[in-house]
């Protein structure tokens, strides 16, 4: 079947996908966004985490067909000089950093990055909990919101830190 | 496999009777697992998200109409002051990226025995409004469970909402899980307090081959309770309700636990959801505490302190 969603800002379409088919599965491998990842396949991990019309879901978890009519924005459609679309930019990944947004630098800066798997769907997650904090989120609140995202490599004090800079630096204290 | 998108209610349930063996899909918490990790495959699915009165919840005197659609994260947020007990078993579905996608309406297609919804259903006497193109009816929730995995509804029926009463006294849930985030219930317990008809309802989740009431325990507690004088939880009531609820219980041993370790489990989650359950009727010194006390317990009464029971 045919699935129109917008992703990312434009509008698209994916053909010959099969109706058992996830979200994820169309994302990577028929519209070549690899930023959300594919691990659990079960809804264990959060490294899918996208948004689905502003919310933040397991894209793994979400049938192809759902999609259809919906918007979807990646890990990949955070970032204005990344890419918000293969064919729209050079190449996977913006190596300068420069059009990052807050969220992904701060991961960056604090060193919330190991093998970087869990990486995107954290970075969806945070910024969807930061668009709503106002100010720093307290730790309790920042745990339960990353409660769903699995990192092996790290530990999460690293990306515990990256929460708060990136909360600092979108909301400075006055 | 077909991808069956119905516009309308109606629409959905002519496709329900036309394709009976078509799988519902509404949050996919589950249907997508079963899936991805191909231990089934359906015939056909049958998208529910396109149909907006399903995510509605309306209220209709003492009772809240929860449309089929309606996420947790939604139920935790817009509901959580009248219907406490489910709310609190919301709180605890797997992570904000579940709570954003599953419903209730979809725990109970699945019915698995260890679904966090059944236990405060339950306990509060909740009903699933089950429609198909012959017409609607109401399946009390103690009939809807019929086995593992199993549910009362026929081929060609879509639940279409859940109908829970108001909370008329205090309500609590705990469950018994390794982390705190993403657990299967080991085992469950839910208690709700019906102060104005002087009675208690229970939920067992997780520790029988379907969720189910632990009626001896609710007709023990009800006439032992001094629901007048308000007097403190005399202990050995409370330890006796915990054995009860653990007697209602059929574990097995399974990955998450041994049979004896949910029994014993039990007893204690029971005893101490009494104990939170009373110390809140006690504390509620308002006329009327009887009839319209629903206010939104919390998320974090989940430890282990027996406030009062002990």
């Amino acid at each position: 079947m045919r699935v129109n969603l917008t992703v990312n800002g434009r509008a698209t379409a994916a053909d010959d996908v099969w109706e058992g088919e996830s979200l994820l599965y169309v994302l990577r491998e028929r519209l070549g966004l690899p930023g959300a990842k594919n691990a659990c396949e079960q809804g264990e991990c959060g490294s899918c985490t996208v948004y689905l019309d502003g919310t933040p879901v397991c894209a793994c978890l979400v049938a192809a067909g759902q999609a259809e009519g919906r918007e979807v924005v990646t890990v990949e459609g955070l970032s204005r000089g990344g890419t918000p679309f293969p064919d729209a930019g050079p190449a996977h990944g913006d190596v300068s950093g420069e059009g990052l947004h807050e969220v992904q630098r701060a991961f960056l800066d604090a060193g919330a990055v190991q093998c970087g798997f869990c990486t995107p769907g954290l970075v969806v997650q945070a910024h969807a909990l930061l668009a709503e904090a106002d100010g720093v989120p307290p730790d309790a609140d920042i745990r339960e919101a990353l409660a769903g995202n699995l990192c092996r490599c790290t530990g999460y004090e690293k990306i515990l830190d990256a929460v708060r800079l990136a909360a600092t630096r979108l909301r400075p204290p006055p | 496999m077909d991808f069956l998108r119905p516009r309308t209610w109606a629409e959905a349930l002519d496709l329900k009777a036309a394709r009976p063996e078509a799988t519902p899909i509404q949050g996919g918490t589950d249907v997508m697992v079963e899936i991805n990790l191909d231990k089934g495959r359906p015939a056909a699915l049958l998208d529910l998200t396109p149909i907006p009165e399903l995510r509605e919840w309306s209220r209709e005197g003492d009772v809240i109409r929860l449309g089929a659609g309606v996420t947790y994260a939604r139920l935790i947020g817009e509901l959580g002051a009248c219907l406490p007990g489910l709310a609190q078993a919301s709180r605890t579905v797997g992570s904000p990226q579940i709570r954003n996608r599953g419903t209730v309406a979809g725990n109970l297609g699945a019915a698995s025995p260890a679904g966090d919804s059944h236990p405060p259903l339950l306990a509060c006497d909740a009903v699933v409004e089950a429609e198909s193109v012959r017409g609607a009816r109401l399946i009390p929730i103690g009939e809807f469970y019929t086995g593992v995995k199993r549910n009362a509804l026929a081929p060609d029926e879509l639940i279409r909402a859940v109908r829970v009463p108001v909370a008329r006294g205090p309500q609590y849930f705990s469950k018994i899980g390794t982390r705190n985030a993403m657990v299967i219930a080991v085992c469950s317990f839910s208690i709700a307090l019906h102060a104005a008809e002087r009675r208690v309802g229970t939920g067992v989740g997780s520790a029988a081959p379907t969720p189910r009431r632990a009626v001896a325990a609710e007709e023990f507690a009800a006439a032992r309770l001094d629901w007048q004088g308000r007097s403190p939880l005399d202990p050995g009531v409370a330890r006796r309700f915990g054995e009860l609820v653990a007697g209602a219980a059929a574990p097995i041993d399974d990955v998450r636990g041994r049979a004896a370790y949910r029994t014993h489990a039990l007893a204690v989650l029971a005893r101490r959801a009494l104990g939170w359950a009373w110390a809140d009727f006690r504390a509620d010194t308002r006329a009327d505490s009887g009839r319209d006390s629903g206010r939104d317990s919390g998320g974090g009464s989940g430890a282990g302190d027996d406030r009062g029971s002990a």
